[in-house]
């Protein structure tokens, strides 16, 4: 038996709503109805965080997400953090500086878990930083550069936020 | 594409209970950590599931008239962590469920789930025996309150009726008051691993500081399901807060527990890593009661 569920949400900003077969993961959804690829499917299993979303403004593995549970919620990816001239953001900017991107496949989960720490800034010790970004896998291990290029937007927000 | 039969989404809790009865072979999907990673190895595979996710009547942290603090069952562990009441009254519970996989994993890790797949190496079930939660299981008939320990059947088995699903956690004042505790997740990683042994232990110390008015120790992987160490507890209730009682107190944990060899750890290391938690989780709840102790030992 097939069963399918309309789903209404905001997705990067916007309205959306598309029918889905309750089966879906909300990667499944994202990937294969919104053509969001930088949602990647890693391990399927919550533990890699390569399909790390932002779902009301925290990190979610959306490859244990049911699709159907997008309904009414607020879903971040890592195309929505594009400006509209196709700027990047400042945490994409010292992923770049900081060569915290090697193949980059862990790369969009990383960023958006980044988003979420860095929304709220304050003086993180590196160990908490390590905690906070302990959900993702880089099997490049370039997990140094990328503590630095977090490390860098929070010195970059704290000091914007004191003056 | 999960390989799952059939999804019945509850809009009320009242509806929940229906659906249970209406499908009695379904599976319970809180935030689905565990339920869409069994269905994805296969183990739960082409079975039918309820979801209760959505029920935000089950979310949130209380204090009902009697000041007991109530756990809707569906809260987030970092909901959790963050709670003021929590952190205020039993704030071990909050750190304990910081421990659970990584930061994703508790942003949709839920509390009632973590109970009711009784597991024994849950980072929240040791706590939740050490300060005896009440669980408040929703039926046809009402809400009916169990004493946790009552709760864990066996491994993998809980007591929730056909009927029924878990609505909140309760702890009750007589338990959290004048009283605090420390969780020590012995695990071979910092991050999404599952502990080797968990002991969670609290006390409440007389008013001079002197006497321990009361010990509670629990384990999670210390045996089949998460247990309370009563000679333990025995061996410090009553006695002078020294180093001496912390040691009789650790070394009678072995009188209780009884883990087993499996490819995460011996028996004998286990056993060895109880003891010594058992010795630091005491020693913490002291110096957060307010207590002091002279290490002779």
């Amino acid at each position: 038996m097939k069963q399918f569920k309309q789903v209404t949400f905001r997705l990067n900003g916007k309205e959306v709503s598309c029918v889905v077969d309750v089966r879906s993961s909300l990667t499944d959804m994202l990937r294969n109805q919104f053509g969001l690829t930088s949602v990647k499917k890693g391990c399927e299993v919550g533990e890699c965080g390569a399909c790390t979303v932002l779902i009301n403004k925290e990190a979610f593995n959306s490859c244990i997400y049911l699709a159907v549970w997008a309904e009414g919620k607020d879903i971040l990816t890592l195309e929505g953090l594009m400006g509209p001239n196709g700027e990047l953001s400042d945490i994409q900017q010292a992923f770049m500086e900081e060569a915290a991107v090697q193949c980059g496949f862990c790369t969009p989960g990383f960023i958006l878990t980044a988003y979420e720490i860095l929304e709220e800034p304050r003086d993180y010790t590196d160990d908490e930083l390590r905690k906070l970004l302990s959900g993702h896998l880089c099997r490049c291990t370039g997990y140094e550069n990328i503590l630095r290029a977090v490390k860098k937007v929070l010195r970059q927000r704290l000091e914007a936020a004191k003056a | 594409m999960y390989d799952m039969k059939a999804l019945y989404e509850a809009e009320s809790v009242a509806h929940a209970i229906q659906l249970r009865l209406e499908h009695p072979e379904a599976q319970i999907i809180a935030g689905g950590s565990d339920v869409l990673v069994q269905m994805r190895e296969g183990k739960r595979a082409g079975k039918e599931l309820i979801s209760i996710y959505m029920l935000d009547e089950l979310r949130g942290v209380s204090l009902d008239e009697e000041e007991n603090i109530r756990i809707g069952s569906l809260t987030s562990f970092s909901h959790i962590t963050r709670d003021p009441i929590i952190q205020k009254y039993i704030n071990v519970l909050g750190e304990a469920v910081d421990m659970v996989g990584g930061p994703q994993v508790r942003n949709i890790g839920t509390i009632g789930g973590n109970t009711c797949n009784g597991v024994t190496s849950a980072d929240s079930a040791s706590t939740l025996h050490a300060w005896e939660a009440i669980i408040e299981l929703t039926g046809a008939e009402g809400t009916r309150r169990v004493p946790i320990k009552d709760f864990y059947l066996r491994a993998g088995k809980v007591d929730i009726r056909p009927d029924e699903i878990q609505t909140a956690i309760l702890i009750p004042k007589a338990s959290y008051d004048r009283t605090a505790g420390y969780y020590f997740k012995y695990a071979m990683r910092n991050a999404m691993d599952i502990a080797t042994t968990g002991c969670s232990v609290n006390c409440r110390l007389s008013s001079d500081g002197k006497t321990f008015e009361r010990v509670r120790i629990a384990y999670g992987v210390a045996g089949p399901v998460p247990m309370r160490a009563p000679s333990a507890e025995a061996a410090a209730t009553g006695k002078p807060v020294s180093a001496e009682t912390v040691e009789q107190f650790s070394l009678a944990v072995l009188n209780d527990i009884n883990p087993r060899d499996s490819w995460r750890a011996s028996k004998a290391l286990r056993q060895h890593i109880a003891v010594e938690l058992a010795r630091r989780c005491l020693l913490e709840s002291v110096k957060r009661c307010g207590g002091e102790i002279h290490e002779a030992v």
